[in-house]
């Protein structure tokens, strides 16, 4: 595959927008995928990540901006004429045509030789492992199964984008784990650029190498799955990606590696520099699982706080307490469940101590 | 046991109502039929002989009645060359081509009503419909003002220029097909797009997306798709097209004989009430044939 310079850059869209009558659907997305990534769109219904990713399919005309691959405009192709496959949600399979006809339907199109065809399609059997199924209609098969047959469908043309829309919004909880896996190790063996619509942050974080969070058709923070959970942009990414407290106050102390935000609940302390004004108004976030709770008080001379615990939920492999602060708020704390019986003894109605490391609060301005 | 036939009288009343329906109005009036083919003509009395003959106390079937339908028994030139067989052959021939246009007029139809808003599809369908309302009869006397030497078609040729004289549009096949495929267009219509309404869209664009041109992919997913509907259509159009006695009647030319004709004729001009029956039996053959290879079909969907 020549892609002279544009390997970090392979498919880009510029300042894309797509409106529908009056409702902008997707705002002046800018995004760059790099060849052989697997780039994730996450965003609850209605953000504008389906539309971008059938805009790149090419169902969808963008009503301005350009989609670059490999630097060549493929805004103007109609979707037939993209090196782009898509998979689709509930995946889409011809229900009139076996499995092994499904996954030969694009080669038949490319007007390829009988032997090539059915070398081929061998291949993306043996792939999916399904080779025993190759004569079976689709609704004879299992969703997990249907769903390989879609993933070795978009993969049969050798595409040079894989789309996929909700890949795993099909299947109950349990297989969808094991299928993030699989679908990861055929895609990475394949080794094809990727990009994935999900609402499921879970799996975006599992199979994507890079996220963009997406929000009312604008993307707000892209980067690994570390960096968007760690480091989130904005309020938005904080509050979308994972569990988050979040304290509102203002900023106290700017130091370039330390600030300081004067809180509803006390000064909070966090261990990275903001450079911003002092006096503006700013959140700080801290995860639930980055707080510690104590019924004794800890060793430490920042970011403790007192409180009474309201709620207590126990998930299993971990304890997850709501704690009210000193002025009201309620705070998430979670604690790994890492032996049998002591649950720390602590129960309904007690008064606690909690805190937390400076540096696991993140300061977020927007 | 007891409390589960509780409730069985009146299932067996809701369930055996269609039953007595098809036995009261189907079977009896069908075996009534079949009986008189087998028996002989009768007198100006009544209609056809009795087929027990109380002098020898025999049991006479009277093949005769079904034999003269096949076997020209005047000329002599053998199997197959009566009046009959050319009346069924030409009623086949005219059905299928009938069921044949309404499929290529009423599938781009039904096509369009299904992909259009479904706020709209309503009164598209009672656009269909709306004809209905209007009688028949009074439909096919329409078009014999549009047909005719006079009528509004031949007026608007001339008064183009395109014509000098009038064309003879009426009592030809071309206004009998024109009758009938206007009058059954909505069996083919209403089948069609309770199918294709139904169809996942999705797949076409999936079709698309693995390289199927919009006709490619029209054709290789949506038709065999809607496989159902054109053969449910087709078999709504072509069954009563085959026995279709009025538009023949009042649109068609006088030397194409239908074989709806054909029965009448033997019914009240001849007062042949057995061979009348005889015909009207091959012809329930002739539908049956088609129905099995019809249900052959659906058969298989599952």
């Amino acid at each position: 595959m020549a892609t002279g310079g544009f390997k970090d850059n392979y498919l880009v869209t510029e300042k894309l927008v797509k409106r529908f009558d009056e409702a902008l659907a997707v705002d002046e997305v800018d995004l760059s995928i790099a060849q052989g990534e697997i780039f994730a769109l996450l965003g609850s219904s209605g953000c504008g990540k389906s539309t971008l990713l059938r805009m790149l399919a090419g169902f969808e005309k963008p009503t301005s901006g350009r989609i670059l691959l490999g630097g060549k405009d493929v805004a103007s192709l109609a979707p037939y004429e993209r090196p782009f496959n898509m998979m689709f949600q509930s995946y889409a399979l011809f229900p009139h045509l076996d499995i092994w006809e499904n996954i030969a339907f694009g080669l038949k199109r490319e007007g390829l030789a009988k032997e090539d065809i059915k070398e081929r399609v061998g291949e993306m059997l043996d792939l999916v492992q399904l080779t025993p199924y190759a004569k079976r209609k689709p609704h004879q098969l299992s969703g997990g199964q249907q769903q390989r047959v879609a993933l070795a469908r978009s993969l049969a043309k050798k595409p040079k984008v894989l789309l996929l829309d909700e890949p795993l919004g099909a299947l109950d909880k349990k297989l969808r784990e094991q299928t993030q896996f699989e679908l990861v190790n055929i895609i990475e063996k394949v080794g094809v650029t990727c990009v994935m619509v999900t609402h499921d942050q879970e799996e975006a974080m599992t199979m994507a190498g890079r996220i963009a969070v997406m929000s009312k058709g604008r993307v707000l923070q892209v980067g690994s799955p570390e960096e968007v959970y760690e480091h989130p942009a904005n309020r938005f990414v904080a509050d979308f990606i994972g569990n988050v407290n979040l304290f509102e106050g203002v900023l106290s102390v700017d130091k370039p590696d330390r600030c300081a935000v004067q809180t509803a609940i006390g000064e909070i302390q966090v261990g990275h520099g903001v450079s911003g004004a002092l006096n503006m108004p700013v959140a700080i976030a801290v995860r639930p699982e980055k707080i510690e709770i104590h019924k004794e008080r800890p060793a430490v001379d920042h970011n403790l706080f007192t409180g009474k615990v309201k709620e207590i939920a126990y998930f299993g492999s971990y304890n997850t307490f709501i704690v009210q602060a000193s002025d009201g708020k309620r705070i998430k704390i979670t604690e790994a469940n890492t032996s049998r019986h002591d649950l720390s003894d602590i129960t309904w109605e007690d008064d606690v101590f909690f805190w937390w490391s400076d540096a696991a609060g993140v300061v977020l301005r927007d | 046991m007891m409390k589960l036939n509780l409730p069985m009288p009146g299932r067996r009343f809701v369930i055996g109502v269609p039953y007595v329906w098809l036995v009261v109005f189907f079977m009896l009036p069908f075996l009534i039929l079949l009986y008189i083919s087998f028996v002989d003509m009768g007198n100006d009395i009544s209609p056809f002989k009795p087929i027990w003959n109380h002098e020898t106390g025999l049991l006479k079937l009277k093949y005769e009645n079904y034999w003269s339908i096949f076997r020209n028994a005047q000329d002599g030139t053998g199997l197959f060359h009566t009046i009959y067989i050319e009346a069924y052959m030409r009623s086949i021939w005219y059905a299928l081509c009938t069921a044949v246009l309404c499929l290529v007029i009423g599938y781009p139809f039904s096509y369009f009503i299904a992909r259009s808003a479904p706020s709209v599809r309503p009164a598209l369908l009672m656009m269909v419909m709306l004809p209905f309302w209007t009688s028949f009869l009074l439909r096919v006397y329409a078009w014999k003002g549009i047909l005719a030497d006079q009528g509004v078609l031949n007026q608007l040729l001339m008064a183009l220029g395109l014509t000098s004289e009038p064309i003879q549009m009426l009592y030809t096949n071309v206004s009998m097909l024109v009758g009938m495929t206007y009058v059954y267009l909505p069996f083919m219509v209403l089948p069609l797009y309770a199918n294709l309404v139904k169809m996942d869209f999705r797949l076409l664009e999936a079709a698309h997306d693995l390289g199927a041109s919009p006709f490619r992919a029209f054709w290789l997913v949506t038709v065999p798709l809607s496989k159902a509907g054109i053969v449910a259509g087709f078999m709504l159009v072509f069954i009563p097209c085959l026995g279709e006695f009025v538009i023949p009647s009042l649109l068609g030319g006088p030397e194409n004989i239908m074989i709806g004709r054909v029965v009448w004729d033997e019914m009240f001009t001849s007062n042949n009430w057995p061979r009348a029956s005889a015909l009207a039996v091959v012809m329930i053959g002739l539908i049956v044939i088609p129905l099995a290879i019809y249900y052959h079909f659906t058969g298989d969907e599952k």
